[in-house]
């Protein structure tokens, strides 16, 4: 090749930098369709909700029937005791399940097959794990249940929890656990008491995570908690809750019900970006 | 017949050995006992066996170029290789009339007995109180003021305690490398071993801490039996009694620092010492 | 050689301290209780591994019904009367499979887009805004986008975008039949294309992952020969990775076709084959969502139980087939997944 091809005027030099320049151009506006998209749905949600949100009403006023006003206080307070009981059952499971994974699990043919059906668990429809729940306990049992709803939550927090504890023990130094051991202290108080304790903040931004996961979930409930139109801290009957609440009023053709749906809609989203930044925040503080 | 290279590093070790005239190990009581040992990585034969007296409160270095299974043995005394289930040893090393080798039930003990100290510091995530009152607690009932006194007592003797007495609360982490260090140190101490095992413990130290660490260890060897693993040879020169020189995977040559250093007896060692390579 | 170490008496050790620290007491239990501490993590990890395996069985054993009765017909057919008593999956999976396969040419290119700004034009400080922007849409639930879909897409798109569509496309011929019909809103079309945007940030997310596996020393070389970025990002990087981006990508569908929420509110709920994507129709898990709380009948309930059981089966085998691509160029990386 001549010296001279190198050089601005090139041809084939200019179509490429043209190329460039016009491919750079589509994957920024790929990026703006992407951001506008969410811009827009956020600033629906809080546009349509936000009055909804502000008024007093929708914390202390129960689920109306059709055509009248009211409130979601039962529908909130469902979905909080549903995923307080769902996180309460599924982290314990999942930060045992972990700790084997990572503390015990070099070599064991059950810790790598465990590992790759636990991601495959994680992105699993979950209106499949609510038809789950459904065959194993509601039909055994016969009538929808708030327990049947937190442990069909449980089910979406234990693949997540087991995942982040894995990835987090694994980054915890083995010099550490190595210097626990060197003092003469037994295998399972190094995990408990150091190598938990190094984790901590990754840990705690997994169930947090978790939680922001289950918080937004409809379909495990569909069949599982059903919805409960009146006050109801029962676990043992059909609990009300905001996502099965959230589509059955905005499926109908009631403006009230409506109204309450997208309330119902921000206050959720609300929570779930609120424990994400959260949780982000967190992880990135403990560098 | 010393080689010129020989000739010219005399000097620089000679200061540093100071003209301590050590008695041959073999006159010495024998902390440890180590008899053909070999150590397999899988399949990778890493030592070969080894055979060297440890003598009791004296300090023994173990010298050699990069790879050649001086952290290996150390790792070996406390038996910290049982962690991982691919290395294995064979062969025999004798504490106090046990073969640490044969230990299948008081790992925790031995080790208890057996204090390591890393190459990175490794300040547990507590705070500096207890991180030094985590290994006494493993052990022994203490009342507040009990511990407190151990606490206080390990500090000090680790050069630590002027330092952090007053911020004992806070995190490990929040100390300096050579403070962390000092405070491992410490921690070890606390549990009152028998027999101290450090492993490259300055190399990630700046010359400051680098000194007072040598200077710590030089005191420890009063009430500890030390065994230091290091690849600086003037820093082996400066502080130990015994040195062990390994290539390899063996052990070439063993003796009293001086002697070793200023008339070595195996080409090998020469050649290392005087910088020829590695 | 006796296994334990004695409490030592000999002169040697006589006159370090006082306190010996060991007693065996505390030391024995110790044994047994590292041993428990192992089991029970065992055991639950056990409970997790089992968790698939039991899902299949239970929506085998809750399908059997049906099974029986129709066997691999149920897969073809498009019967869907719950009077009757006579079912087949042949519409709703058609839905799954075409909902998903529009989101997957939307969302692929476009996911491949944002990947490629994020990692090489964009400048540091803004990469963290954007890449939490972009989890941010990941993490929004599936009933907001429903909801939005519903009240704010179709009618926009019903009016305005849909005509457009029907009009310039659909008289392409084989192609265009795709397009035809009348502009409802509601359909396949949009709840692909909402589908679309949902996949989106998952995609974008593992794209990135993986483009910044890449040694910057390859870029670099490619850099120092005078590429453009363009051409590095084509030619260099994505050969590089390509096998962690089809990873990503199956991650992505396998996430469409589960998807539920977002789909029920907009696909119409139609238990009939139509070709034209403006028609409404139905999605598994649509079909599920709508139906299940009310049906009555054993075989109904098998029905949708089988239905459950053929996307438990995609959805599986798209994501086992990605985790191993993903895990197969994490190896060839050194690193893990």
């Amino acid at each position: 090749m001549s010296a001279s091809a190198i050089s601005p005027t090139n041809p084939v030099y200019r179509a490429r930098k043209l190329q460039n320049r016009v491919l750079l151009l589509i994957s920024f506006l790929a990026l703006t369709f992407g951001l506008f998209w969410l811009v827009w749905i956020l600033g629906t949600l809080f546009h349509e909700g936000g009055a909804a949100l502000l008024r007093a009403s929708l914390y202390y006023q129960m689920t109306p029937p059709p055509g009248n006003d009211g409130g979601l206080a039962n529908a909130i307070a469902g979905s909080a005791l549903l995923i307080f009981m769902g996180t309460f059952i599924g982290t314990p499971v999942g930060i045992l399940a972990g700790t084997y994974l990572a503390e015990y699990g070099k070599g064991s043919w059950l810790a790598a097959a465990t590992r790759f059906l636990n991601d495959v668990l994680l992105s699993a429809p979950s209106i499949v794990i609510g038809l789950f729940v459904y065959s194993v306990y509601v039909a055994r049992v016969k009538h929808f249940s708030g327990w049947a709803g937190a442990f069909a939550l449980s089910l979406i927090v234990i693949p997540v929890v087991v995942r982040t504890t894995d990835d987090m023990l694994k980054l915890v130094p083995n010099s550490l656990r190595e210097a626990a051991v060197a003092l003469g202290c037994p295998t399972w108080k190094m995990i408990v008491l150091v190598t938990y304790r190094a984790a901590r903040t990754g840990i705690l931004t997994g169930v947090l995570l978790a939680v922001a996961r289950i918080s937004g979930e409809t379909a495990p409930l569909l069949f599982t908690a059903l919805n409960n139109q009146f006050w109801s801290m029962d676990l043992g009957k059909p609990m009300s809750n905001l996502p099965t609440v959230i589509f059955q009023f905005a499926m109908s053709p009631y403006e009230d019900w409506h109204r309450l749906a997208w309330g119902g809609a921000a206050l959720i989203t609300l929570a779930v970006l609120a424990l994400n930044i959260v949780a982000r925040m967190l992880f990135h503080k403990k560098d | 017949m010393e080689t010129p290279n020989a000739a010219a590093a005399r000097p620089t070790l000679r200061t540093a050995v100071r003209g301590r005239q050590q008695p041959d190990p073999s006159q010495l009581p024998a902390k440890l006992r180590i008899r053909n040992l070999n150590f397999y990585y899988g399949d990778f034969h890493a030592l070969h066996n080894i055979t060297l007296d440890i003598p009791e409160r004296r300090v023994t270095a173990f010298i050699g170029p990069s790879g050649c299974g001086k952290s290996t043995l150390l790792r070996t005394l406390n038996r910290m290789y049982s962690l991982y289930p691919d290395q294995r040893a064979e062969g025999e090393i004798v504490l106090d009339d046990a073969n640490v080798l044969d230990m299948r039930h008081d790992l925790p003990l031995l080790r208890a007995k057996i204090g390591m100290v890393f190459q990175k510091p490794t300040p547990f995530p507590m705070s500096i109180y207890d991180n030094i009152a985590f290994g006494v607690r493993l052990y022994e009932r203490l009342s507040k003021r009990a511990m407190d006194e151990r606490v206080e007592s390990a500090l000090t003797r680790a050069a630590l305690w002027t330092e952090v007495k007053g911020k004992l609360q806070q995190s490990g982490n929040s100390l300096s490398g050579g403070q962390q260090q000092r405070l491992c140190i410490a921690r070890c101490i606390a549990i009152k071993p028998e027999v101290l095992l450090l492993d490259e413990p300055c190399s990630a130290l700046d010359p400051i801490s680098t000194t007072r660490i040598e200077e710590l260890i030089t005191e420890l060897k009063n009430d500890y039996t030390v065994v230091i693993v290091t690849h600086n040879m003037q820093q082996a020169a400066r502080v130990s009694d015994y040195t062990a020189y390994m290539y390899l995977g063996e052990l070439i040559e063993y003796g009293d620092t001086d002697s070793l250093f200023i008339k070595p007896q195996r080409k090998q060692t020469e050649d290392y010492i005087t910088g020829r390579f590695g | 050689m006796s296994a334990v170490l004695p409490i030592p008496e000999t002169a040697a050790a006589a006159d370090v301290t006082s306190a010996r620290p060991p007693q065996p007491r505390a030391v024995a239990h110790a044994g047994w209780t590292d041993k428990a501490f192992e089991h029970l993590t065992r055991f639950f990890a056990l409970l997790v591994f089992s968790l698939l395996t039991a899902i299949l069985i239970s929506l085998i054993v809750g399908s059997q019904a049906t099974l029986d009765r129709y066997g691999l017909r149920f897969l073809w057919t498009t019967e869907w009367d719950p009077v009757k008593e006579d079912f087949g999956a042949l519409v709703p999976i058609y839905g799954t499979l075409a909902t998903s396969a529009i989101a997957m040419l939307i969302g692929v290119p476009v996911s491949f887009g944002i990947a490629l700004f994020l990692t090489e034009l964009t400048p540091a400080w803004l990469k963290r805004p954007l890449g939490t922007a972009i989890e941010l849409l990941a993490a929004i639930p599936s009933i907001i986008y429903g909801m939005w879909g519903l009240f704010v897409f179709v009618p926009l798109f019903q009016t305005y975008l849909q005509p457009l569509l029907i009009d310039a496309l659909s008289p392409i011929p084989l192609l265009g039949e795709l397009f035809k019909g009348p502009p409802l809103g509601i359909g396949m079309m949009t709840a692909g294309l909402i589908l679309s945007i949902m996949v989106i940030p998952f995609i974008t997310a593992v794209m990135r992952d993986v483009f910044e596996l890449v040694p910057p020393l390859l870029k670099e070389s490619a850099y120092g020969l005078g590429a453009t970025t363009w051409e590095v990002v084509w030619r260099v990087v994505l050969p590089y990775t390509k096998v962690g981006v089809i990873g990503g990508v199956m991650l992505g569908l396998g996430r469409a076709l589960g998807e539920t929420m977002a789909v029920t509110f907009v696909i119409g709920n139609a238990h009939q084959l139509a070709v034209s994507l403006n028609a409404p129709g139905n999605s598994i898990a649509s079909a599920l969502a709508n139906e299940f709380t009310e049906a009555v009948g054993d075989i109904y309930f098998s029905a949708l139980i089988e239905l459950g059981l053929i996307l438990f089966l995609i959805t599986t085998i798209v994501l086992a087939l990605s985790k191993l691509l993903l895990m197969s160029l994490a190896r060839h990386e050194g690193t893990t997944t």
